[in-house]
């Protein structure tokens, strides 16, 4: 039985099953539906909603269970199975109609399973990524050695056997980018948002504040074609080659250019928030004793907001270690260990994307390896974001 | 502040005004910081938009010849029976020859003219390589016309478009193996004569992916439908499922461990790398539950999970600003708990949710880096099939499409990536002005 001709069955079911449903509760209540505890649609719900639920519910289950003992995922058995669940879970309600009946309290655990189920949607998520990332590593570790991953400086993947997978050269390229966007970011980010909240008037902030996060808006893609296309070549003919540095318009300084004018509306909008926190009176109290704005802002109130600040940097630290677009099109793919800018170099996520396009064959360590540059990755990042918001959650309890 | 009064030397007045003026001068500079970092990001803003649109409009025109061709019935319908199906056999590859033999005059009146070295074989080269489909496309459309000198419009190369629209010149195409100085000649005769023209060209947005020496034909249909496919799954499976956890997370979720948890888990999903998801995608949706590489449904799945974040956090911000005492009242007149939800605290946040929504779709619909991961990234020419079937069949995204342009060699696809761009843009600009017009139009003060 095919999967469609399934879920119109079970459709099926469940729409007849609120039509007898409703039919039976008027029925048992003799024409008077105020006698009834429940309006009569709820005992409709409750007999098709029984059949829908248990019919999904056998067919996740019995799927999931196919993984393990294989007969339980012949199309049959998960057909049969599955409509069968669902007719008996509705005759079952469907038996119990009564006057006394409490068809709407039923629906509404129902819906509340439901509910919970959905929440709980985060949860499943989180573990899936955990263990598809883990599975995948450990079958990296066992054929690749994992000290030479971690602590190896060369990156040369060759499928015949001779791969040299260390990730030291991927992370100094992701570090390098990353520090880029930050000078670039941050300075920027945490002026607009001075500027913004203390001098501003409200003509200008109403104006700035939404032109500036339309930066926010744009897909990376975007950025990435315009390190590509716009920086990259601008950058190599009028410093890289002129200086001698480099003659590749993928650089190191090309990424993180672009990836620090994408972070200015991420540290800005932050900032602002984190800004405008910090309690007037501070603020006041400063200016009351003859202070200027800047002096007030330097020295009340950054030294007021740095957690909040610090945690801001965090979390744009860790968009730019995730970030993949702008480095895959602007960074270059040359693995190397180098100190100069205007070189093309090459990060975690460039790797992760090079390693698991194309012709893939999950046996071989060098498709196998972004799992574990993967797991790095979602390591490092989930990290600064705990600490992140930890900050930013210690310092809002401070003021509040 | 000890220290700032500390400072101030005991001394004369003329000192203390020195210190002032030096005090006042640094505000200004640190006003003139502040200025400045905005005038940066706002130029940052302009030059960004500026320079993809200034690469990618070319790309909605293109450039056309005119010729007379005669739709030679030997070759094209041998049996003369003008039977479609006996039409159908005659292969893209015998229409070629139809097109060099017709553009021979044009080739000798060239020579005559300006374009002393155009030979009919160059002629013929500067017409694209798909022509020949479109002309037999045009033929099995209009059988009855076969045997008559119809005229006709074709592509021509992207060498002679972009020479054209002036990205390359005589100078920069030296040594160029793929277009002859004579084909520059006989394109700038052919204009004067006004067989060539350039104009709008909308197979730029209907066309599928073209092959490496066809940028000219290469087109975003696939990309549209696949992209669009996926936002259906997102909407489907993200707006219910974040309403869902939503409502529990605000309602009814106990203040225990298990709700911290969750909690903790959606807003660490919101942050967790994009590529991550492709990760999740490729190992389970695609090796474990064994779904079909390159189709929107591992896409849309994907872009679901990533997207749900965003619109949990707003639809639950929508919840909270519903005031508690409509709910209350609903209660206090005998409304169990769901129905009060259900029936008045969600549809008066509706609008936010709306909202919400909209920005998480346009947000699920710039995302790239998953979708490479999944295979989306593969040469794909057929259009998927309709719904439901074809979210099971191959295809490419917008974003996705943007990454293949870049990835060719000849120079005339880095036009095309930024009218992918443009396009991208303009759906994204769409949503998020229906976003904040829902905002300004629905949303309500209490």
């Amino acid at each position: 039985m095919s999967s469609g001709i399934l879920f119109a069955l079970l459709a099926v079911l469940t729409v007849s099953g609120f039509l007898m449903g409703r039919v039976r509760a008027r029925a048992a209540a003799g024409g008077d539906v105020t006698a009834l505890h429940s309006r009569t649609q709820y005992h409709g719900v409750a007999v098709g909603m029984g059949a829908l639920l248990a019919g999904l519910a056998t067919y996740v289950l019995l799927n999931f269970v196919a993984t393990l003992l294989p007969f339980a995922g012949n199309p049959w058995v998960v057909g049969l199975g599955s409509v069968g669940l669902a007719v008996a879970a509705s005759a079952l309600v469907y038996v119990r109609i009564t006057p006394q009946f409490r068809a709407r309290n039923l629906v509404e655990i129902m819906i509340l399973g439901l509910l919970t189920l959905a929440s709980s949607l985060a949860i499943f998520t989180t573990v899936a990524i955990v263990l598809s990332l883990v599975f995948e590593t450990a079958r990296f570790f066992t054929q690749y050695n994992w000290t030479d991953f971690l602590f190896g400086s060369v990156w040369s993947p060759a499928f015949q056997g001779t791969s040299q997978l260390g990730i030291l050269p991927l992370l100094w390229g992701t570090l390098y980018v990353s520090f880029i966007a930050l000078t670039v970011a941050v300075p920027i980010g945490l002026f607009v948002a001075i500027y913004l909240t203390q001098y501003a008037s409200a003509g200008l902030r109403r104006a700035a504040k939404p032109a500036i996060e339309v930066l926010a808006g744009i897909p990376t893609i975007v950025y990435g074609l315009f390190a590509l296309i716009t920086v990259g070549p601008i950058l190599r003919d009028y410093f890289a080659e002129p200086t001698g540095l480099g003659s590749s318009s993928a650089s190191v300084m090309t990424a993180g250019l672009v990836m620090g004018i994408m972070l200015i509306p991420f540290v800005s909008s932050l900032s602002d928030d984190i800004i405008t926190a910090v309690p007037r009176a501070m603020r006041e109290g400063s200016l009351g004793l003859g202070a200027t704005q800047s002096e007030t802002i330097l020295r009340v109130i950054v030294p007021a907001a740095l957690p909040g600040i610090v945690g801001a940097i965090l979390l744009a630290a860790s968009r730019a270690i995730g970030e993949t677009m702008i480095v895959v099109l602007g960074a270059g793919a040359a693995a190397q260990l180098s100190l100069n800018p205007f070189e093309a170099m090459t990060t975690i996520t460039v790797k992760i994307v090079s390693q698991l396009t194309g012709d893939t064959d999950f046996t071989s360590p060098e498709t196998l390896v972004a799992f574990a540059l993967g797991i790095t990755l979602f390591v490092l990042t989930l990290g600064m974001n705990v600490l992140a918001l930890y900050i930013v959650r210690r310092y809002r309890e401070q003021y509040e | 502040m000890t220290d700032l009064t500390a400072t101030i030397p005991a001394a004369t007045s003329e000192a203390r005004a020195a210190h002032t003026r030096r005090r006042y001068a640094s505000e200004k500079r640190f006003r003139m910081y502040g200025l400045a970092s905005i005038c940066i990001a706002i130029t940052a803003v302009v030059v960004l938009l500026g320079s993809v649109l200034a690469r990618g409009l070319p790309a909605f025109t293109q450039t056309f010849i005119q010729a007379e061709i005669f739709l030679d019935p030997a070759v094209l319908d041998p049996t003369g029976a003008r039977d479609p199906e006996e039409i159908r056999k005659i292969l893209t590859f015998s229409y070629a020859p139809l097109i060099q033999e017709s553009l021979t005059d044009l080739a000798s009146e060239l020579q005559a003219g300006s374009a002393p070295g155009i030979t009919p074989q160059l002629l013929a080269g500067m017409v694209s390589e798909a022509a020949g489909a479109n002309l037999r496309n045009y033929v099995l459309a209009n059988p009855d016309q076969i045997g008559e000198t119809v005229p006709f419009e074709f592509l021509t190369t992207g060498r002679i478009d972009q020479y054209i629209k002036g990205h390359i010149t005589r100078e920069s195409s030296m040594g160029d193996t793929r277009v002859d100085p004579a084909q520059l000649n006989a394109a700038d005769q052919l204009r004067e004569l006004g067989l060539l023209e350039r104009r709008l060209n909308l197979a730029f947005l209907t066309n599928p992916d073209a092959s490496e020496n066809r940028p000219e034909a290469a087109g975003l249909g696939v990309a549209l439908i696949g992209s669009a496919y996926m936002m259906l799954i997102v909407l489907v499976l993200a707006l219910p499922i974040g309403v869902a956890a939503s409502i529990y997370l605000e309602e009814f979720a106990p203040k225990n461990w298990i709700t911290d948890v969750i909690e903790v888990n959606i807003s660490n999903l919101a942050a967790v790398p994009s590529i991550v998801f492709g990760i999740l995608g490729l190992a389970f949706f695609i090796n474990f539950v064994n779904l079909p590489v390159s189709a929107p449904i591992v896409g849309g799945l994907v872009l679901t999970l990533m997207t749900l974040p965003t619109i949990i956090i707003s639809t639950r911000a929508a919840i909270k600003s519903v005031p508690p005492s409509i709910k209350e009242a609903a209660l206090g007149v005998g409304a169990s708990k769901m129905q009060a939800i259900f029936h008045h605290t969600l549809p008066l946040a509706a609008p936010g949710i709306l909202t919400g929504t909209i920005i998480g779709l346009a947000q699920a619909l710039g995302e790239t880096a998953p979708l490479l991961l999944i295979g989306m990234v593969a040469f794909v020419v057929d259009f998927p099939g309709p719904l439901p079937g074809g979210l099971f069949d191959p295809a490419t995204a917008l974003p996705v499409q943007v990454y293949n342009f870049t990835q060719r060699a000849d120079p005339a696809f880095v036009e095309r990536a930024s009218g992918a761009i443009i396009v991208l843009l303009v759906f994204l600009l769409i949503m998020n002005t229906i976003a904040i017009i829902l905002r300004q139009r629905l949303e309500r003060t209490w």
